[in-house]
């Protein structure tokens, strides 16, 4: 079946078969691996992306139900060459160690910063709660994505 | 890990979907939020031959508070969560709201979808049996109003007709001063319920209870509505030993069994200890208002 | 705090710098497993038995082979011919690669489809028909011990029963004697449970045999590509020159990917049959049901103490469920691994463990996650028995502990069971975390009670662990003594890259390995280049786990650095003109005594050693060292939880975490942290929700997400680190490692603390996963009684 949707900010055409799942398109129709696969229950979140901005799991959606929408994956996050204030605060924090969940996670602490730039640890821990992470024990990625919202308060600010 | 093969049909209206439905028959599934039903086919526990993806029927996406509160097919489980209107319209849903898997999942899930699951392990069955919601059917012969106790018939079993589709959920307002919750024990985010109580009173203008619901979670083959409880209640002054006494029949009235949340006798105790602190809070909110 | 030699700008130990390897993590550019795309690459999925236990009758695969875009089917029999369907394990054991006779655990590999897209294998796995004859499946080790129980090895001659190893240590005698000399026997017997590492990334490779050069490359999760390079060689019979293993980057791996899986080694099988690339990449559900798992320790554990609370000796039982083939990745001298550290910090002079190992209808390992070989369950029991001592004797239990611990002036100590400890400061470390958490104020706050009906705990863990494998005296995986190596090349325009015998799954190795050339070479770590993984092109090590990677590579690279340090001395003289015993060494310059501006850097010094070296020396600044470890390393800490308990509901929350570390010299405090922090989070999942459980028929609960809880942000308590330093005396640069410390000594700390909580009722004992519906049972009981 043909689609055509946004990725990344660029107008894309595929053609696959229904059954595809949202993941499967992304890691090989698009060859854009950074969005990762870690379990098959809908319960780990490494395949997050953002549909029209909001965090979903590619993992649970088909290839096909993207026509029409704009996606967003890790590699949408830089801008004009430029790391996102997400990923910078990531490194700065060091909010990951194996990276496998970390795709996920600053696309969830995007979206959560833009509607609240400055969330309290809970609030962080709370919009995260969908996301496994195996190294880090939290505490550096709720760091990070605080962070990263006093960086694009400030860099809005400017 | 991947579903079998499948047609997909994607309408961008009520009466296209309907249309649908009529031409393949039990042959399909709605496909809404996916959340419960990709998951079974990515396991190959369900196979359908045809899904009909709603989630471009523009119609079905609403929410609004006019006389009842009425959340369409399409509204997500967030949806509901960052709804003021909603969350303020009646207390049980706004104690389940956020409540619900984890909050990726609730962007894309649907309340409408997840009751038609009718799973006794899912949250919104026993909000709308205590809060005596309703759904609201629409098929070739037209919308229908089911109330909750008649949509669900038992595990994984609404009582929609071959054609017919959910196309709102409904819960009603509260008819004096209102106010209710949801206790969910959960083992961690995401994970389905060992026990849940989703309660609901509304007190005359004597103070006593005119109507109670009690309505219990992962603790029988579908969302109990603890009827021996409310009778307890109903017409009743509150007070601390007339919830002990409903919750303990609620408790009795229950049906766990014991798996891997806990013995079948813990999980009737949760009913028992959680039963009595929701009442508890439904009564402050009533008081509240 | 670890003394800083170098500048910011040279980034040397004790900096925390920035990941190096953030950059393409951040951008969704690394390089995983199922990134790994090949031209003509084709798709392998394994299908499973859904029994535990039972003999394969017939395998029927036509149908599948009639599915248009399937290449072949594999089965045990195809394996079996060419001398392939069984394989050694890295404990002496066999496994079946694929089952010819009987299948022995749920989930085990029983055949595998190759096809041109995963899509396509997985549909063709519903069209193999296979045959059982259900046989009854055992599920514990008290039931694999009954004389009536059916003998699940029966592929191996001369097995009898369902017993897989026999293991003492200590000395039974002198314990005895204490045991018979002491006021009082405090005893405890608790199960550790069956868990799994379940990295974020699951388990897979990419096989690729040449036809046209007989070279096979097999990109492999690999914890250890060396030992896997030979062990395959020895398994598959292909020859080692032409083997090349390539472990990319790794989400995460814990000890799940240190043992050889069957799907390997079919999807080699498969490339090499059909000459096409094979990729497998295993599911979660795949990853939980069949790869290598953790503890499932039965134990009970005696303390000898005297009335005024001396410990006197230590007695130990331990039943091990090793599922149906004992795979544990250990050392070949250890069956039970290193368990016997479990005397853990105190001093006395006698103790006895002894341990049975048995076979299971359940998978294989035991050996896994973060556990150091066997010390997280050895901690925990001692620890736990340590709290019920100080209670029994009415004891506040640190004090209990510090009457108790190894004294400074004891190191190098000696212990019971044949540890020499390196260095430690228990009383210290335990000191500043009581002061970090204010644990005289909370234990008042304890005992005026709660008006809301919840009970509060406070517990402790004060562990000693051991890591570093380790001298090849004693130490050996499948043969190969575990030393470990790094090779150095600094390049012309003064540059470096250092290659290592180890495999970072996360653990930052392109950032630390380089801060220690750093701080020997005085070189900027940022321009040190590391790599790790491709057998090609590292030199040979045992890989990455049981935090022995700073103890033995990072020893290896600093006495490597030091080699061309020395090196560097003398094309220095040659340079200054000046006698080498004239110079002298700040981070980065030789400079001649009493003349600081007769000076050469050492980039300048690289740059001569390609171009202007002295006659008669060797050119080039490159070296290589294989480091034995003389001892192995005894990281230590002292960790501290407050919770509070619902007695109604039998739920707890932990209120407060302190965790207080010394693991010697700190290279990258940052990443140390990070690695404390990730473990405490896995011994908070152990203590709370996280375990694999078996129903009688052998079906596994816990096979996926779903089942197996893992701990999202939420439920994860937020920790407060703090830290103590006693270099490690016999390491190159005094660190000890840290990686495991975290899961080696929180579970108890959490199991203490709701047991202090629960103390008031007369319960001294939950099993973890310490459930709601246990405390609920626990308290419902003692109100009862």
């Amino acid at each position: 079946m043909e689609i055509k949707f946004e990725m990344n900010g660029t107008p894309t055409a595929v053609d696959v078969e229904p059954r595809m799942l949202l993941v499967d398109m992304i890691r090989t129709e698009l060859a854009e691996t950074g969005t990762h696969i870690g379990c098959d229950t809908t319960s780990c979140g490494a395949c997050t992306i953002l549909v029209d901005g909001v965090p979903m799991k590619s993992c649970t959606m088909f290839g096909v139900q993207a026509d029409g929408r704009s996606l967003t994956t890790v590699e949408g996050l830089k801008q004009d060459g430029a790391l996102h204030p997400i990923q910078d605060a990531f490194k700065e924090n060091h909010g990951l160690q194996c990276g496998f969940c970390t795709p996920g996670m600053m696309l969830v602490g995007k979206a959560l910063l833009e509607e609240n730039s400055s969330p309290t640890d809970d609030e962080v821990r709370w919009a995260i709660s969908g996301n496994i992470c195996r190294c880090t024990g939290y505490m550096n990625i709720v760091k990070s994505i605080q962070a990263a919202g006093e960086a694009m308060a400030a860099g809005s600010e400017g | 890990m991947y579903p079998p093969a499948f047609d997909y049909k994607a309408p961008r209206s009520i009466e296209e979907t309907l249309s649908l439905l009529g031409e393949v028959g039990d042959e399909g599934r709605i496909l809404a939020g996916g959340q419960s039903l990709i998951p079974m086919m990515k396991l190959r526990l369900a196979q359908p031959a045809v899904l009909i993806d709603i989630n471009n029927v523009a119609e079905l996406d609403y929410i609004n508070t006019n006389g009842h509160l009425a959340v369409g097919a399409l509204a997500r489980h967030a949806d509901v969560d960052r709804n003021k209107e909603a969350r303020a319209f009646n207390g049980t849903v706004d104690g389940a709201a956020s409540w619900i898997a984890d909050p990726i999942v609730r962007n894309r899930g649907t309340m409408a979808g997840s009751i038609a699951h009718c799973d006794p392990e899912g949250d919104w069955a026993s909000v709308l049996l205590a809060v005596g919601g309703s759904v609201i059917a629409v098929g070739p012969n037209g919308e229908r109003e089911i109330p909750m106790t008649e949509f669900l018939v038992d595990f994984f079993t609404n009582s929609l007709q071959p054609g017919e589709m959910v196309k709102e959920v409904r819960v009603p307002a509260y008819q004096g001063r209102g106010g209710g919750t949801y206790i969910k024990l959960e083992r961690k985010i995401g994970d389905y319920a060992t026990v849940g109580v989703a309660t609901h009173l509304v007190l005359g203008d004597n103070g006593n209870i005119s109507q109670a619901g009690i309505g219990l979670t992962s603790v029988g083959s579908h969302n109990l509505k603890a009827t021996e409880a409310e009778a307890i209640l109903v017409g009743q002054a509150p007070s601390t030993e007339l919830f002990a006494e409903a919750a303990n029949a609620a408790a009795a009235a229950c049906d766990p069994e014991s798996d891997v949340r806990g013995p079948a006798e813990y999980k009737r105790d949760l009913v028992r200890v959680y039963t009595r602190r929701a009442l508890a809070t439904a009564l402050e909110q009533a008081n509240g208002k | 705090m670890t003394t800083l030699e170098t500048s910011p700008e040279i980034g040397g130990i004790g900096h925390s710098k920035k990941r190096v390897e953030d950059a393409r993590f951040l951008q969704g550019a690394g390089n995983y497993m199922d990134d790994i795309v090949l031209p003509g690459m084709l798709h392998m999925a394994i299908l499973r038995s859904p029994i535990a236990h039972g003999e394969i009758v017939s395998i029927d695969s036509s149908a599948a082979m009639e599915i248009e875009g399937v290449v072949a089917v594999v089965t045990g029999a195809d394996l079996e011919a060419h001398g392939l369907a069984w394989m050694p394990t890295l404990s002496g054991d066999t496994q079946a690669v694929l089952a010819t006779d009987k299948v022995r655990f749920q989930g085990q590999e029983v055949a595998a489809v190759i096809a041109t897209s995963p899509y396509i294998a997985r549909d063709a796995l519903q069209h193999v028909w296979v045959d059982y004859n259900d046989l009854p499946a055992i599920t514990t080790p008290q039931q694999a011990l009954l004389s009536e129980s059916p003998l699940i090895r029966t592929d191996k001659e001369g097995q009898e029963d369902n017993v897989c190893y026999d293991w003492e240590a200590g000395d039974k005698e002198a314990t005895d004697a204490a045991f018979a000399a002491a006021d009082r026997i405090v005893s405890i017997e608790t199960h550790y449970p069956r868990s799994h590492p379940s990295p974020l990334e699951t388990c897979g490779a990419v096989a690729d045999v040449n036809p046209a050069t007989g070279h096979v490359t097999v990109y492999l999760t690999s914890q250890a590509p060396h030992a896997h390079r030979t062990l395959f060689a020895i398994v598959t019979g292909l020859p080692e020159q032409n083997i090349r293993i390539i472990s990319p980057d790794l989400g995460g791996g814990f000890g799940n990917k240190v043992p050889i899986y069957p799907g390997y080694v079919i999807a080699t099988a498969a490339s090499l049959l059909i000459g096409k690339p094979v990729k497998w990449i295993e599911s979660r559900s795949e990853n939980l049901i069949s790869t290598g798992f953790a503890r499932d320790y039965h134990m009970k554990g005696e303390l000898a103490v005297t009335n005024e609370g001396k410990i006197l000796g230590l007695r130990t039982e331990i039943l091990s469920d090793n599922g149906a083939f004992y795979a544990d990745a250990q050392p070949s001298k250890f069956r039970a691994g290193l368990f016997h550290i479990v005397t853990g910090s105190y001093d006395y002079p006698a103790a006895h463990v002894v341990a049975k190992g048995t076979y299971t209808n359940k998978a294989p390992g035991g050996v896994a996650y973060r556990c150091s070989f066997r010390v997280t369950e050895a901690s925990y029991l001692i620890e736990r028995l340590v709290q019920n001592a100080a209670y029994e004797l009415d004891m506040e239990p640190a004090d209990f502990r510090v009457k108790n611990f190894i004294q400074p002036e004891q190191f190098p100590y000696h212990s019971p069971t044949g540890f020499v400890y390196d260095s430690g400061d228990y009383e210290k470390t335990l000191n500043v975390a009581k002061e970090i958490i204010g644990y005289d104020e909370l234990r008042r706050q304890q005992a005026e009670g709660r008006s809301d009906g919840k009970l509060v705990g406070i517990g402790m863990a004060s562990f000693t662990e051991v890591v570093g494998a380790g001298p090849s005296k004693d130490y050996d995986i499948a043969g190969l003594k575990m030393f470990d190596s790094a090779e150095l090349r600094v390049h012309p325009t003064g540059k470096a890259m250092l290659k290592l015998g180890v495999k970072s799954q996360g653990q930052g190795h392109e950032t630390t390995f380089p801060q220690i050339v750093a701080n020997e070479l005085g070189i900027p770590s940022d321009d040190i280049a590391l790599m790790e993984g491709d057998t090609d092109n590292t030199p040979y090590g045992l890989g990455t786990y049981a935090s022995r990677s700073t103890p033995v590579a990072g020893a290896a690279t600093a006495l490597v650095a030091r080699k061309l340090r020395e090196k560097a001395r003398l094309i220095a003289a040659h340079l200054l003109e000046a006698s080498p015993d004239d110079l002298e060494w700040e981070p980065g310059v030789f400079s001649v005594k009493g003349s600081p501006d007769s000076r050469v850097t050492i980039q300048e010094i690289a740059f001569a050693a390609y171009t202007n070296h002295p006659q008669g020396m060797e050119a080039g600044l490159e070296g290589v060292h294989y480091y034995d470890p003389p001892n192995m390393t005894y990281p230590h800490g002292t960790y501290i939880v407050a919770v509070e308990v619902d007695p109604e509901d039998g739920t707890w929350e932990v209120t407060r975490m302190v965790a207080v570390d010394d693991c010697g010299v700190r290279i990258n405090p940052m990443i140390v942290d990070g690695q404390i922090q990730g473990g405490l989070t896995e011994g908070f999942a152990m203590a709370t929700n996280q375990h694999i459980t078996f129903d009688e028929d052998g079906n596994c609960i816990g096979s996926n997400f779903m089942d197996y809880l893992v701990p999202t942000a939420w439920e994860t308590p937020k920790f407060e680190l703090g830290e103590t330093v006693t270099p490690s005396p016999h390491h190159p640069i005094g660190a000890k490692g840290v990686g495991e410390s975290a899961t080696v000594g929180s579970p108890a700390a959490y199991v203490n603390a709701v047991i202090d909580a629960l103390r008031p009722l007369g319960i001294t004992n939950i099993d973890m996963p310490v459930l709601p519906d246990r405390v609920w049972a626990a308290v419902k009981a003692a109100q009862a009684g």
